[in-house]
């Protein structure tokens, strides 16, 4: 005998996780549906996704570095520093803001087929994670370009990657869930990664913090991944901060769980509101 | 005895449905304290909304609305029921609550096993996609696995006729096309529970055809329970042995197909005294609440009938002034095809101002009703001065158009379809008579 679905009101779906797995093509299907219709229709393709972080990059070590010049973390250049800040963070913000509108552009297909609604904004920071992917071929060329060899502490860089998908998957979560319902979130979800750009250490290291207050800045969780990034990438120099780690991984964690349980609280009414 | 394959038990879906009762108008007494004090109680509803985490509803009060109420069935395996009922009767709600789109409010399904639905051809198709990477977009979507769609490919592409446009971008693809290649990757979806809306009501009658055959292939020769909801009562009772008639959310006959859609035809016309009510029907579509129709009246009796004049009286209420107004109704066949419009404009494009909300009412005069002998849909609308939609109620109500005396018997019984008499001149000076019209 098959399986047996039960559909109450309020019940949450036991095999939920397993649906979720039989599922997985979709999530690549999606994503990649998402890569392969961007760049359609526009004259140099890919090359967008690699001029965008490029020249982020320049403004921001023209700005940070030799207007206000603030320093390096140890003897890595200027621009090699905001790079590999900037990474991690345009992977995350990019992933916020893809996943927090999918619902909505997806809208068609959630009123009119089931799947785990969790596929959708999960695939669009795969997305996110491609254009990431693309951006690490510049941070490579940049490493030649300066002669600079990182160290062994980059066999840690997976564990900063997917500290940083983590990151963003719960707050996207919540997010696009919150954005079914109240399409003000439209309009915030740009403001806060604008904002998020300036108090992270993105164009600036984290070192010029005041250490009493470095704990609270930690709160921020892509404080932690983004100095761990670094540490990996540029080698020793830059020592993460250990409470400071702890402290993202916290909060990572907490709005993993909160994303998550909120979501799934909702996704049922999904089709009727969206 | 077999545990039935779908068990349906007592399943209830509520809708909140917002209204503004205010009246805004020229000549209404709204003071700009009253204004304010709604507005806050609406905001304050709206907050206590998002923090108890419900449903915000436009306007200042909330209506509940019912789209199915203590439903109970049973599905056999490899039964195929068909789903009948008005617009608004909760056909689809109950298909979407089946498919697990939508959550009940109360009540409870069991399914055993997985569950395929079609509520809608072509669903998440990307325009700038080919044929082929739409295939299997699409196949995903509705849970099939890459290596079941590469098993089926080459079928899929054959059933759909698409052969030689598979590397070409949807987008470019004719609307036959597209819905053909639409079908044909959902009908080699293969789920034990095989949920249909309404899908065959698009493309052309001889893929109509070849779609039937392939759902009774799958219900017949694979043995699927399929669940169909379909206007078009011909093709329910050819595929269904048994069928629901929904109405207003409730189950009101469960029976062999051939029964209920008899029953149907007789009692599910709700114009046995001439009258139409319009407030009540749900709107999906239309945002704008300045205008509502109220009713339909048959002045001249029912049924109608073919060649004699028909005189319809159209009741609307305003809540605010409304520009350039025009009204209209329309014949549909059973697939919704529009067959026959009448719009109030036509007279000499003649739109009036509404400018006091208020209780109105339209007479629309037919000579000679066109309609052929058979069964129609009709469809009510009314537009503002700037062609927006003001309302719009589509197969509000299930007419029968009868022989009138001057039908010619040939056409009695026909396709749905307009018959109009002309003046016509013969030549009998030739070996063989042919025909002339003659202008008017």
């Amino acid at each position: 005998m098959s399986d047996v679905i039960l559909i109450e009101a309020g019940r949450q779906e036991r095999n939920y996780w397993r649906d979720l797995w039989r599922y997985r093509e979709l999530f690549y299907v999606l994503a990649w549906r998402d890569v392969a219709v961007r760049y359609k229709q526009t004259v140099i393709g890919t090359t967008w996704a690699l001029i965008r972080p490029l020249l982020t990059m320049l403004v921001f070590t023209i700005i940070f570095g030799r207007i206000a010049k603030l320093p390096s973390e140890g003897a890595a250049p200027y621009p090699l520093m905001v790079f590999a800040g900037m990474l991690p963070w345009t992977f995350f913000a990019n992933g916020l803001s893809e996943a927090a509108n999918s619902l909505i552009s997806n809208a068609s297909l959630i009123s009119k087929v089931y799947f785990p609604r969790l596929v959708v904004p999960t695939a669009a920071i795969v997305v996110a994670f491609i254009d990431f992917l693309i951006s690490f071929v510049i941070l490579v060329g940049l490493f030649a370009w300066y002669h600079f060899a990182p160290g062994w502490q980059l066999i840690f860089l997976p564990a900063f990657i997917l500290l940083a998908f983590l990151a963003s998957v719960g707050p996207a979560l919540w997010i696009a869930a919150l954005n079914v319902k109240y399409r003000d979130f439209r309009v915030v979800v740009p403001f806060i990664v604008q904002l998020g750009l300036y108090v992270s250490p993105v164009g600036f290291s984290s070192q010029i913090v005041p250490t009493e207050w470095r704990l609270f800045y930690s709160l921020n969780p892509m404080v932690g991944v983004i100095d761990g990034f670094r540490w990996c990438v540029l080698g020793g120099d830059s020592q993460p901060y250990l409470p400071s780690l702890a402290a993202s991984l916290a909060v990572v964690a907490f709005f993993l769980w909160f994303g998550i349980h909120r979501f799934r609280q909702t996704e049922k009414g999904f089709a009727d509101m969206i | 005895m077999l545990a039935p394959v779908i068990r349906v038990e007592n399943l209830s879906k509520r809708y909140l449905v917002g209204h503004r009762t205010e009246r805004v108008g020229r000549y209404s007494y709204t003071s700009l304290r009253d204004v304010i004090g709604r507005e806050v109680r609406t905001v304050a509803r709206k907050a206590a909304d998002v923090v108890r985490g419900r449903q915000v509803v436009k306007g200042d009060t909330v209506e509940e609305f019912w789209a199915l109420r203590d439903v109970s069935f049973d599905v056999r395996e490899g039964e195929v029921l068909g789903i009948i009922g008005r617009n608004g009767a909760g056909k689809s709600t109950l298909l979407k609550v089946l498919s697990r789109i939508t959550e009940p409010t109360g009540g409870r399904v069991t399914l055993r096993g997985r569950v395929g639905s079609l509520l809608e051809v072509g669903t998440g198709f990307h325009p700038e996609l080919t044929g082929r990477e739409n295939i299997f977009l699409n196949g995903a979507i509705l849970g099939m696995t890459r290596t079941e769609i590469h098993k089926k490919f080459d079928e899929i592409v054959a059933f759909a006729e698409v052969e030689r446009f598979l590397d070409t971008p949807v987008k470019r693809y004719s609307s036959g096309m597209y819905v053909r290649l639409a079908f044909a990757v959902a009908a080699h979806l293969q789920p034990e529970i095989l949920v249909i809306d309404e899908v065959l009501a698009v493309g052309d009658t001889e893929f109509q055809k070849k779609c039937l055959g392939k759902m009774d292939d799958v219900s017949r020769r694979e043995g699927r329970t399929v669940l169909f909801v379909s206007h078009n009562l011909g093709i329910v009772s050819s595929l269904c042995p048994r069928a629901i008639w929904l109405d207003q959310g409730s189950i009101r006959m469960d029976g062999s197909a051939r029964a209920v859609i008899d029953d149907y035809l007789v009692r599910g016309r709700p114009n046995d005294d001439c009258v139409v009510q319009l407030g009540a029907i749900f709107r999906p579509h239309i945002d704008d609440d300045r205008l509502r129709f109220e009713s339909l009246e048959w002045l001249s009796g029912l049924p109608l009938r073919h060649g004699e004049p028909v005189t319809a009286r159209l009741r609307f209420k305003t809540r605010a002034s409304v520009p350039g107004v025009a009204v209209g109704i329309g014949f549909c066949d059973p697939q919704g095809t529009r067959l026959l419009t009448y719009n109030t404009d036509f007279q000499d494009g003649f739109r009036p101002d509404l400018l006091t909300p208020g209780e109105y009412f339209v007479d629309v005069v037919i000579d000679s009703l066109p309609l052929a002998p058979n069964i129609y849909n009709l469809d009510v609308g009314c537009r503002s001065g700037n062609n927006h939609a003001l309302d719009y109620v589509s197969a509000c109500s299930q007419l029968e158009v009868v022989a009138g005396p001057n039908t010619p018997g040939c056409i009695v019984k026909t396709e749905p379809g307009t018959y109009l008499s002309s003046k016509w001149s013969w030549d009998f000076a030739e070996q063989s008579t042919k025909g002339q019209l003659v202008d008017e």
